[in-house]
This record gives C-alpha cells, structure tokens and sequence, in this order.
C-alpha cells in the first residue's frame, strides 16, 4: 500500500519547476480514509510542492476538505474518521506514533470555511498561537510577532487602532484576515485553506486571493475551493477529485485548457457538479 | 354543575366548529369561489367565539348568581351562543378566518403569559405589604441593621444580620464546594467523557437533582453532621451538633448537578468551530478548554452558579435539619447558625396570630430574601447579556 504509486495523473512532470526538482513539502501514498463503513478516500497519491499555490477542486462531497484535513490531522477530532496509507511532511510520515500531533500543527496551519475568531481582542486573537507555543520572549516581541503577522495578512492598517477591540466585530473578510494572521503567528510552513473565501463578498474575496498570492513566496499553500475562476486565479497546481479518487492533477493553465480527463473537462466546462 | 358547564362550553364549541366548517366548504360548493382560508380556519373562527363567549357569561353568571345554580350551564349555552353567531356569520369566501383565528391565538397566548405576571406581582405585593405592617412597629433601620435576633424574647429583638450571615455562610460553603465540582465535571463531561459514558452519567447527576431536600436534610444531620463533629474532635476542634458545614457540604452537593448539568449544556453550545480553530493552532486539549471553550462559555456558567446561588439562598429543609435555629453571629462553619428561611419557616409553623411582630417579621425576611435573589437574577441576567453572542 505504501510502495509509490506511479503518477499517472501528473500531466506535465517538467513544466512546474517545483515538481521537477522534486521538491515536495507534502507527500501522499496510497492514502485511505473511512468515516466509519464509508470510504470517503481511495487510494489517493499526491506530490504537493513547496511555495506554491495547490487548488483541490471538485463536487461536493468528493473527499477534498477530508484529504486537506488529513494533512495536519485535523481529523483526529472526529471520532469515527480512520486513515491508513503514508502522509509525509518534509519527509517524515505525519500519522508516525512518534509525532506529535500539536508540534505538526504548528507547522502546517489551517484556515476554516467561516471565519472563527476566538471571542478575544484582536491582540490576542494573534498572540493567541506564539503565547501557547512560547515563541515571545516577552512583551514587546510578542508585540512585533502580532504586527508582522497582521501586516502580512494584510490588515494591520485597518485593525492597528482597535487591536484591543473584539475580533468578532471585524467584518467578514476581515475576521478570515484575522484567520490568516492568526495561523502566521506560528510561522507555520504549510497553510491549509478549506474554502477561504466562501463565506465572503467579491470585494473580500478579492483581497484574500491577492494575499494568497502574497503568501506564496514563503509557505506552501493549498486550497480547497468551489470556485474554478477562484482556482484559475491562484493556485499554480490544480487537483481535481471526484468520488473520494484524485482523478487529475496538474499544472492549473494546462488543467483549464486542455485537461486529460473527460471528468476534469465535464467539471471544468459545467456538465456535471 | 361545574362538569355540566364545561362539557357544555366544549359541546358549544364543537358544534360552532362543525357548523362554520361546513358553511365555509358549502359557500366554497355553490359559490364556486376559491376560499381565502381552508374550511377548518372557518370552524375553529368560530369555535374560539363559542368558547370565549360561553366561558364569559358562565363566569360572569357564576359571579352573579353563584356557582352552584343551574343558571351556569344555561349561561354557558347562551355566552356560546352569542360568542360563535357574529363569527359565523362572518363567513364568506374572501373572509380571512386564518389570519383572525391567528389573532385569537396571540391573544390566548398574552392572557396565559398575563397570569404568571400577575400572580408573581400579586405575591410581591402581598409581601410587600404585610412588611410594611411589620415595619410600623419595628424600625427598619433597627431590622435591617441589628445584631441581634431573638424574636421570642422579652423584649423581641429583630436583627437581620446574624439571619443574613448565617445564609452567606451556608451559601459559600455550598458554592465553595458545588463550584468546582459541578463545574469540573461539566467539562469531563463535556470534553472528554466519550458520547456513550456522556449519556450514562448525565441521566445519574440529575438523579441527584432530583432527590427530594427533606431527604438531603436528614442526610445531613444524622449522617454528615456527627461525622464532622467526630473528625472534628478527632483533631481537637470544639464542632457544634448541628453546624454551618455539614449544611453547606450537603447543600454543595444538592446544587452540583445544578451546575454541571447547566454548565456542560453551555460548554457543548460553543461552536465546534472555535475548538477546531485552536486545535489548529496546535493546541492541545486542556489549553484549548482553558483559553478559548471556557472564555467563551463564561457568562453561561457565571448565570449557571447565580441560578445555583439562589437556589442555595433559597433552601430550607436541609438548613432546618442540619445547621440549627441559633441566631449566632459568626464566620466559624463550625458552629451553629440559622438563615433567612429557616427562620421564616419556625415563624409561621403552627397556630400563629397573624398581628404580632413576630409572625409578621417572617413577611420582612421574607421580602429580604426575595429582593436578594432578585438582584442575583439581575447579576446573572445582565452578565449573559453583556457576553451574548460574543461567538458567532
């Protein structure tokens, strides 16, 4: 089952530079996930590359917020999820016994559908992940972490007058802002993103994408989204699911234009989804 | 001729609903015209009139005449009568019986809510009043200030204080004990316990809820009381038969599925979303409890311990069993006090004059007791609205 699984999904092996070198921050053999009796992933095998935008698109239902979720175990939380198969995050298998789970997640951050601020102050919304990680010395680095954070994230301007204000009373796609700086307060290298933008208004949308596209300089992004425009615009790689399988994967101006599969090409064109 | 009244009434009101029904689904039938409403909105129109009206001029003959004559079920007929006629001539396909039976249905609803407002009031008054009796032979500076409370002696002295410090004792040692366990196995219960052993042990707390306080109070004094009068000996300490202590622990345990079941309810309403977010973070368990579940849960649990509080305040079978009828002024759990309702109840149990100072001073306590259960509630109240809805 662990044994590399060739890739026949890849389209153009050389044409992202990132595949080619063979620098991949995340990896996946041969990975399966049951909730309960029900295979919600079968058999799926991914090579997702560092500094780079990877988009997970495909209908509802087709396991691409669960394979997402796997890769900083969020799945742990449910219960009756199981998951067998080889996960590696800079080449060491996350679902090894001897990892421990709350050091992974401060490495790979996650960014949620809706926007969930913890009912604190904007301040310490941030300082929120570095204080339980004791990566602040004191006072005034936590200081510097929370504005840096908020910069990157875009929204120091807006919130550096009201840091001591609730995060709740941001608007909507300031509350996922606050999100993103929230998960870059533990300078995580990998940021999940499970439809970011799918609670948000166009404008909002807009400023998240562009941040996106910001962020990719430094940490491996990968998103989840129903927004093919929206996976068109940010990501470098596309994936396209169906029914709990990896169906095409890619580079995402080739996935657009001329994909391999006539499922990709029915999704992508409209004709099922 | 109460039975006959009412039968009466319902047999009225059935026929008004037959009858509207079927002119209704009739003018529907000849007039070929779409009917605003169904035919049963058209019956129960006028069913709601035959019983408003029946039950009006039965209680308006009952009021008259005397409930016992035979003019009550005639009256009953009549009021039914003349209640359901003009609705039912009201009638028509264009005519709204849906949105007028809808009406008639908030106003039963107003009237219902009406009389646990009154009643309330009405007690509050009742109260009110008999204390300000009370308060034209006793000064109120004299009640509310005075040390010393003996209102058998010669001469009878009304202090509240030892009364008042009595019932703040029992209250903290209940709310010392009940706090941390109700509120640490709301979260066991809530967080960790597995949906199964969840389901198990809810059920098992509130069967503690559920034992009567009579039982709790001999609980207390046969078996907690000389059990801390022993150990405390044990350790040379001097423990009266009856303390504040073995009251407050038995009453702690009254209240702690109060608190844990109120608690894990608020624990389980915060957003799965926010533990997710810290899980996220890389949190782990206990800190995400301590930093995001319970901040956000807090002004659910500060109403749950207010309830608890009142509840404790409140009690009185186990203070009577347990912590005794001494007015003593003191902050030792180990001696005997006395509290605002235990006094109340030693005041008016038996044949009592209903002028004296004495029995009347159980109206006064009584109103203390009352107002400071009212200004919790307030507490409580204002702090789950200044923190509603911080999450969402």
């Amino acid at each position: 089952m662990n044994a590399p699984v060739p890739h026949q999904t890849l389209v153009t092996p050389e044409k992202p530079k990132a595949l080619a070198s063979g620098q991949f921050k995340v990896t996946a053999r041969g990975v399966d996930v049951y909730y309960g009796d029900k295979q919600a992933i079968k058999s799926l095998s991914i090579d997702i590359p560092d500094r780079s935008v990877s988009a997970f698109i495909g209908p509802s239902g087709c396991g691409k917020s669960t394979f997402l979720r796997c890769i900083n175990r969020m799945n742990d939380t449910i219960p009756t999820c199981r998951v067998t198969g080889l996960i590696d995050v800079d080449k060491h298998d996350i679902y090894d016994p001897k990892i421990d789970v709350v050091q992974l997640r401060a490495k790979v951050g996650m960014v949620f559908q809706k926007p969930n601020p913890f009912p604190k102050s904007i301040y310490e919304n941030v300082a929120y992940g570095p204080r339980i990680h004791g990566l602040a010395a004191g006072k005034t680095e936590l200081d510097t972490i929370v504005e840096q954070s908020l910069r990157k994230a875009g929204l120091w301007e807006e919130a550096k007058d009201r840091l001591a204000q609730p995060g709740t009373g941001l608007s909507g796609g300031q509350q996922q802002r606050l999100c993103i700086a929230r998960a870059i307060a533990v300078n995580p290298e990998v940021i999940l993103m499970d439809e970011p933008c799918s609670a948000l208004d166009p404008i909002a949308t807009a400023r998240i994408e562009e941040l996106i596209d910001e962020l990719r300089q430094n940490y491996c992004i990968v998103i989840v989204t129903h927004s093919m425009q929206q996976a068109a615009r940010v990501s470098q790689l596309t994936a396209f699911f169906h029914l709990g399988t990896l169906v095409e994967y890619g580079d995402t101006d080739e996935m657009f234009t001329a994909p391999q599969e006539k499922r990709t090409q029915d999704y992508i064109t409209g004709r099922f989804g | 001729m109460f039975l006959w009244t009412v039968l009466l009434i319902v047999l009225m009101a059935a026929i008004a609903y037959w009858a509207g029904r079927a002119r209704a689904a009739g003018l529907a039938a000849t007039g070929g015209a779409r009917l605003h409403s169904l035919p049963s909105y058209h019956g129960l129109f006028a069913a709601a009139g035959a019983m408003i009206g029946g039950l009006a001029l039965a209680i308006a003959g009952a009021l008259i005449v005397g409930a016992q004559s035979a003019f009550m079920p005639v009256a009953a007929v009549i009021g039914g009568a003349i209640g359901a006629a003009p609705l039912y001539s009201m009638s028509s396909p264009d005519f709204r019986a849906r949105n007028s039976f809808e009406r008639i249905v908030l106003v039963v609803l107003i009237c219902c809510s009406a009389v646990a407002i009154l009643t309330t009031i009405g007690i509050v008054f009742s109260v009110l009043f008999e204390s300000v009796i009370f308060f034209r032979s006793v000064s109120p500076i004299e009640f509310l200030f005075g040390t010393h409370w003996s209102p058998t002696g010669t001469p009878p002295s009304f202090g509240l204080i030892p009364l008042l410090a009595g019932t703040l004792l029992i209250t903290a040692i209940a709310i010392v004990v009940a706090g941390p366990l109700g509120l640490l196995s709301a979260i066991y219960m809530a967080e960790y316990a597995t949906p199964r052993l969840r389901g198990a042990l809810k059920p098992i707390l509130e069967i503690l809820a559920g034992i009567p306080t009579v039982v709790l109070g001999f609980f207390a004094a046969l078996t907690v009381a000389p059990l801390i009068r022993g150990s405390g000996e044990a350790m040379g300490l001097s423990v009266a038969s009856e303390s504040a202590l073995a009251a407050g622990l038995v009453m702690g345990m009254m209240i702690v599925p109060l608190i844990s079941s109120l608690s894990d309810d608020i624990i389980n309403a915060v957003p799965q979303s926010l533990r997710d977010g810290s899980y996220a973070m890389g949190a782990t368990k206990s800190e995400t409890i301590k930093k995001v579940v319970l901040p956000a849960a807090l002004p659910g649990i500060v109403s749950a311990f207010m309830l608890a509080i009142s509840r404790a305040v409140g009690e009185t079978m186990i203070v009577v069993m347990a912590a005794g009828l001494a007015a003593n002024l003191t902050a030792n759990p180990l001696a005997a006090v006395t509290t605002i309702t235990v006094q109340i109840a030693t005041l008016l149990v038996g044949d009592q004059e209903f002028d004296s100072p004495k029995t009347l001073s159980a109206f006064a306590l009584g109103f203390v007791l009352f107002f400071f259960t009212l200004i919790l509630n307030y507490i409580a109240l204002r702090i789950v609205q200044k923190y509603r809805e911080q999450y969402d």
